[in-house]
């Protein structure tokens, strides 16, 4: 696995960083940059710098979301892709920790699967569309599938880094106090793995969404992503940019949701711990 | 070299040997370890041979970068040799074998940070199958031994160095091992905590009967703890000298450091790892590291 350009590594969360200060900057920093996009899109749409046609007022956009919130065709459509995502993303991260943890503990299997999963982790999977609407055309499958593909790689080949990583100190000690191979991959190698893990999670996470946003748009699952479609073919701007921000939130509940878990799991990790008091 | 045309004759009739061996508890029969890496290879130790009978306590010494690790690592059946064969209790050692449990150099890292202390030390009592209440026990004597029982539910990252070397020392004690490595295992602890150690090493030794191997840089403690110190050489390491410490068994912090037997031993030792330092070779001659 060495020509292709690593993935991402679990990354050192910000907790080193002087953490309350910095929240309560950042958080207000972050806040007027918010503020500053959506002044400037209103401005840009109000003062017809962009044709509003394309690019309705901020505040139009945001009223118009709020009158979505009071439909249910809009909970039923979220609910549709938040379980398409879900889905999808925990039988990845089954396939993916399962598959890593045994071909990562296995040399020869490692070896006889690399180059294999090497090819087939960058063909990207909105290449699969044509061959998952011919399987199970707009159903919600179609798009599982395509999520999972697409999840499994960043869980898998993240499990086989955290895999490779494990002390080898740790694994000795594991050895010589004859551990059971269960045990040690119980009490040794998933939990030096995890942090790998919940990177993976994250990542996947992320990536699922996309797809499953994608299949709704193109192929026509139901959810989020089919009434973005709809909107946009009616010729209801506003809405569909209202959609896109309903599904920007999503997104980002996903992510902040993907980074508590990461702070709960990994209490004891180098790059969560801090001391005590 | 006797010990060859012994080992061919093992061979022949190994049953025999079996029964003829099982004077030694730990067995080291003209073992060599050379790495090999990506293009370096580095021949650590040449040839050792020697012999550790039951219930004795050996320190090991040698100048840094002599092998002493990879020894131990040989003995814990954790590395493969190149050559020879480490025989335990009559059976040659293959894998980590039964019984034995090893304190590693590397005590930060040979810890679990996910557990706590006393998960860390309970977790081979589990796997050697003790109930709930007797694991408790153990992991409670072992704390009390070493001083770290209010540190019992902290994890190891919130420890200390020398509190981190405890509780591995800890776990090596609770497991109760017949056989007991020790990877300079002191070296991270205080003076004062270091010489309660030592005397903690040579009661459980005395108490539990169990075969010590106690590798350290600190001629003084060599001497002090051992029955016997083993002097390495430079890398490629050969035995130097197998040195018989005929001090009393009961030993006492003040009065066995000032007897003048423990001084002459320290002197003598001190000058073999000197001249191991220096390059010399069993036989006078000295080698270019
Ligand atoms: N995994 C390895 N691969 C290659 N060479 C190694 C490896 N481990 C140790 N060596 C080499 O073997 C030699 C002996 O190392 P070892 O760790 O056994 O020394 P040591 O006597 O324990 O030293 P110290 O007292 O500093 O702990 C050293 O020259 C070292 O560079
Ligand atoms: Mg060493």
């Amino acid at each position: 696995m060495t020509a292709t350009a690593a993935p991402p590594r679990p990354s050192a969360p910000a907790a080193q960083r002087p953490r309350r200060r910095r929240s309560w900057s950042g958080g207000v920093i972050g806040a007027l940059g918010v503020l500053g996009a959506i002044t400037t899109a209103e401005l840009l749409s109000r003062l017809a710098i962009v044709n509003p046609d394309y690019l309705p007022p901020a505040t139009e956009i945001f009223a118009d979301l709020w009158r979505l919130l009071g439909e249910a065709d809009t909970w039923v459509a979220l609910r549709q892709t938040v379980t398409g995502w879900a889905i999808g993303l925990a039988i990845a991260m089954a396939i993916g920790v399962v598959a890593g943890v045994v071909i990562g503990s296995v040399p020869f299997l490692r070896a006889f699967t690399a180059s294999t999963i090497e090819f087939l982790r960058p063909i990207p999977s909105v290449a699969l569309i044509p061959l998952v609407v011919l399987l199970f055309g707009t159903r919600p499958l179609s798009a599982i599938t395509l999520v999972v593909y697409a999840a499994t790689w960043q869980v898998l080949v993240q499990v086989l880094y955290g895999v490779a990583d494990i002390d080898p100190v740790a694994r000795d000690t594991a050895r010589s106090y004859q551990f059971s191979a269960w045990r040690i991959a119980r009490t040794v190698i998933w939990p030096s793995a995890l942090p790998y893990v919940v990177t993976g999670f994250r990542l996947a996470a992320a990536v699922a969404l996309i797809l499953e946003i994608t299949a709704e748009l193109v192929i026509g699952v139901p959810g989020l992503g089919r009434s973005i479609g709809i909107a946009q073919s009616s010729g209801a701007v506003t809405e569909t940019y209202a959609l896109v921000i309903l599904v920007g939130l999503l997104g980002l509940a996903v992510n902040v949701a993907a980074r508590a878990v990461e702070k709960r799991v990994l209490h004891w990790h180098p790059s969560v711990r801090r001391s005590l008091g | 070299m006797p010990m060859k045309t012994a080992r061919l004759a093992d061979e022949a009739t190994e049953t025999a040997t079996l029964t003829a061996e099982t004077k030694a508890a730990l067995d080291v029969r003209s073992v060599q370890k050379t790495y090999e890496g990506q293009g370096r290879t580095v021949e650590a130790i040449r040839e050792l041979t020697f012999e550790v009978g039951p219930g004795q306590l050996v320190c090991i010494v040698g100048p840094s970068g002599a092998g002493k690790t990879t020894l131990l690592r040989c003995m814990a059946g954790l590395l493969e040799l190149s050559g020879g064969e480490v025989v335990l209790d009559g059976r040659p050692v293959t894998g980590p074998p039964d019984g034995m449990a090893v304190v590693f150099q590397e005590y930060g890292r040979s810890l679990f940070p996910w557990m706590t202390v006393r998960q860390n030390i309970e977790l081979p009592l589990k796997e050697k199958g003790l109930g709930k209440a007797a694991r408790r026990e153990a992991v409670d004597a072992a704390l009390a031994a070493v001083g770290l029982l209010e540190s019992a539910d902290a994890h190891p990252w919130q420890l200390s160095g020398g509190m981190q070397q405890r509780v591995a020392i800890a776990r090596a004690v609770a497991y109760e091992p017949s056989v007991l490595l020790m990877d300079e295992p002191f070296a991270a602890v205080d003076a004062q905590t270091r010489a309660e150690l030592e005397d903690l090493v040579r009661s459980l030794w005395k108490r539990l009967g169990v075969t010590v191997i106690f590798v350290t840089h600190d001629i003084d403690e060599a001497v002090y703890l051992g029955e016997r110190v083993l002097v390495l050489s430079n890398r490629p390491t050969v035995l130097l000298e197998d040195v018989a410490v005929d001090l009393p068994p009961e030993r006492d912090q003040l009065s066995t450091r000032s007897a003048p037997r423990f001084g002459e031993l320290r002197g003598h030792v001190y000058e073999l790892v000197q001249a191991a330092k220096l390059g010399q070779r069993p036989g006078g001659d000295v080698e270019e590291p």
